[in-house]
């Protein structure tokens, strides 16, 4: 038998066959989406080059040649195939670095705002009554504020920093998760398989644990997904305005920031951070919209 | 009809009510009340089915639910083997869920769809056992042989099995932890008519084999007929009759039983032709607002003054008979000796009546034995 039919067999035998066959059908159903196949690729090669950063960048990305013949050289110099920027710091190789920025604050922030949001929202949406009130009142203040201003307003607070700024980010993108699980929670909780959970007696943590979480997770790993551009941006943002990354760290809105002076003259030190973070992001929304066509049982026919 | 007056009572209901708020304004001011259940009264022998019967909306499964508390109902008492759960504290309640369980309407609402058939059965004994996974996987081998689903199914979700077979996975599932006392919420509402026969049979098998006692809500009246032993009626979150099964489908009493069994069609198309049916007038009120009086006087073909003015008490007009209407308030009138037969026969006879109506019934009962699969 082959691995194959093994994973589509009509009988599994054991609970990690079947759970590993209904992975492999949904991710036959993704690998049907080209669009979300290439946002995958994006997403997979950024984890790459972060991972082998080190190997693949030419250059150092922190000290820069000879400022005499080397400052702001354009793309396609011999050696520099994006060009130098005012430091004369080989921009191919702080982006190849930059991307490790990047993932960390992406991956941060996913991991501390989404258990918050699924908590707050989980216990919000069960319990109902004076808790639901209290939690989703709160998060209706966090989203009253523009995210990059209270952003802004939590890093100035922390002081400037890339961990400031991915606590500051995470503090401020947990809401949406927070309101999406409620909703899921509500329609979930008055099912008749929680009843029949109720009845063998079950306490609530361990409804919500074992029953509610793992249904909201799919439309909040999708959110989640579809909200990476936004988080990049945002750090972008943060950096580009000095709070996030410091010099001289190569964080793409920092670089974004640094290129400003040079936007008339020399471009391309601007715009190369700019279509990275374009790529990444485009990449995350693509694979989000990929990830919610299989895994939202609503939007499948 | 075997003769239960003589079992003794496991469930005992006295003066249930369940209403559920009404507020508005800003300050969720409490304006009224939702009578869903409003002041039933019943018991439930060991080993019996009392089939629970009623329109849409009057409150079988809110009673159902309330019992098992589910819900927390307002007032009154449930008393389970002589303890009250609905004044238990939770730690307490939790010890006696096993005893008392439920099979719901809709199959495929009641299963948690990610996860496996296995999960699910499995899934009241890791709440109240402390079995090894070896144990444990033999036990719901067991439980699916019981309700006859083929074992090689037990690694699959919910989405992948038919109406029937949802339905076993759910019967299996409260039959895990040995109960006594099983609610069925219209566990057949929900199936093709050709599934309805298997699931009731698998029912009355396992009732048979387990000593199990059903709490039947439905509003299939020949399905309650074939299944239940004794029979109560509801409107309007009250109970109007309560009577064992074959004296309330031959004689009952209640105006309102009288209009709904009325409306049972006759397969025969002799006596289909001369069935008087009685049309009731009207909707139903509101469960918000109930009519002062009794509840049915809004529709009643033979109302009194008095109807519209005092509620009548749900008593005991004949031996196991109760009935609350005022046309009965000076017992039972005098009536031919052949309207009223004698409600004991011999125990074993239980299953031949059901087997000799099968021709006038809608819903037959032929299939004994359940199919493994194809459903």
């Amino acid at each position: 038998m082959s691995t194959r039919e093994w994973l589509l067999s009509e009988q599994p035998a054991s609970r990690r066959q079947a759970r590993l066959g209904q992975g492999y059908r949904t991710w036959l159903a993704f690998r049907g989406n080209w669009l979300a196949m290439v946002g995958l690729g994006i997403v997979l090669a950024l984890i790459v080059i972060a991972a082998l950063a080190d190997v693949l960048a030419p250059y150092n990305p922190v000290t820069g040649g000879d400022l005499n013949t080397q400052r702001l050289l354009p793309p396609l110099s011999p050696g520099h195939l994006l060009g130098t920027d005012d430091l004369a710091r080989d921009i191919l190789s702080r982006l190849i670095h930059g991307t490790r920025l990047t993932l960390m604050v992406v991956a941060l922030v996913a991991l501390i705002a989404t258990p918050i949001g699924l908590l707050v929202g989980t216990t919000a949406g069960y319990f109902g009554g004076w808790v639901d009130t209290v939690l989703m009142r709160l998060t209706d203040i966090v989203l009253a504020f523009p995210r990059l201003i209270l952003a802004l307003a939590f890093v100035a607070a922390l002081g400037p920093g890339i961990e400031n700024a991915i606590i500051a980010i995470a503090i401020t993108s947990w809401p949406p998760y927070a309101r999406l699980a409620r909703a899921e929670t509500l329609t979930i909780r008055n099912s008749d398989f929680i009843a029949a959970t109720r009845l063998q007696g079950a306490s609530s943590l361990r409804i919500i644990w074992k029953h509610i979480v793992p249904l909201c997770m799919s439309s909040v790993i999708i959110r989640v997904t579809l909200d990476m551009a936004g988080i990049i941006l945002t750090a972008a943002g943060v950096g580009f305005l000095g709070l996030g990354a410091q010099p001289p760290q190569p964080e793409w809105g920092a670089m974004i920031a640094g290129g400003r002076r040079f936007l008339l003259d020399q471009w391309w030190v601007a715009t190369m951070p700019g279509l990275a973070i374009f790529v990444v992001s485009l990449g995350f929304n693509l694979l989000g919209d990929g990830l919610r066509d299989v895994l939202d049982p609503k939007g499948r026919k | 009809m075997f003769d239960t007056a003589n079992r003794k009572t496991l469930i005992e209901v006295k003066g249930l009510k369940m209403y559920f708020p009404i507020t508005s304004g800003l300050l969720r001011r409490r304006i009224g009340d939702v009578k869903a259940v409003d002041n039933v009264s019943f018991t439930v022998r060991e080993g019996e089915t009392l089939g629970l019967v009623g329109e849409s909306g009057c409150g079988k499964s809110t009673c159902g639910r309330a019992i098992l508390r589910l819900y927390e109902p307002t007032a009154g008492s449930v008393m389970i083997d002589g303890q009250n759960i609905l004044s238990m504290p939770s730690d307490r309640l939790r010890k006696m869920r096993p005893k008392m369980q439920m099979v719901f309407q809709d199959p495929q609402a009641s299963l948690n769809p990610r996860m496996t058939v296995a999960a699910i059965i499995g899934e009241p004994l890791d709440e109240h056992t402390r079995m090894s996974g070896a144990e444990k996987l033999t036990r719901i081998y067991e439980l699916m042989d019981q309700v006859g689903l083929n074992r090689d199914f037990a690694n699959r979700y919910p989405h992948e099995f038919s109406g029937g077979q949802r339905q076993r996975i759910g019967i299996a599932r409260a039959l895990a932890l040995n109960p006594k006392f099983i609610v069925c919420d219209e566990p057949i509402a929900a199936l093709d008519v050709s599934i309805q026969a298997q699931v009731v049979n698998l029912l009355e098998e396992l009732q048979d084999s387990l000593g199990l006692t059903y709490l039947f809500i439905s509003h299939d009246l020949s399905m309650v007929r074939h299944i239940a032993d004794r029979v109560a009626v509801m409107y309007l979150g009250q109970i109007a009759e309560l009577a064992p099964r074959e004296v309330l489908y031959a004689e009952p009493l209640h105006p309102y039983t009288q209009a709904l069994l009325s409306a049972v069609p006759e397969p025969d198309p002799e006596t289909e032709a001369t069935r008087q049916r009685i049309i009731l007038k009207g909707d139903v009120p509101s469960p918000a607002n109930p009519p002062k009086g009794c509840n049915f006087s809004t529709r009643c073909p033979r109302v009194m003054d008095t109807c519209r003015v005092h509620e009548p008490a749900f008593r005991e007009v004949a031996p196991d008979r109760f009935v609350a209407c005022h046309l009965y308030n000076d017992g039972l009138p005098p009536r031919p000796a052949a309207a009223k037969p004698a409600p004991t026969k011999a125990p074993a006879a239980r299953r031949k009546p059901a087997a000799n109506r099968t021709t006038r019934k809608t819903t037959p009962g032929k299939t004994r034995k359940p199919t493994q699969q194809g459903e």
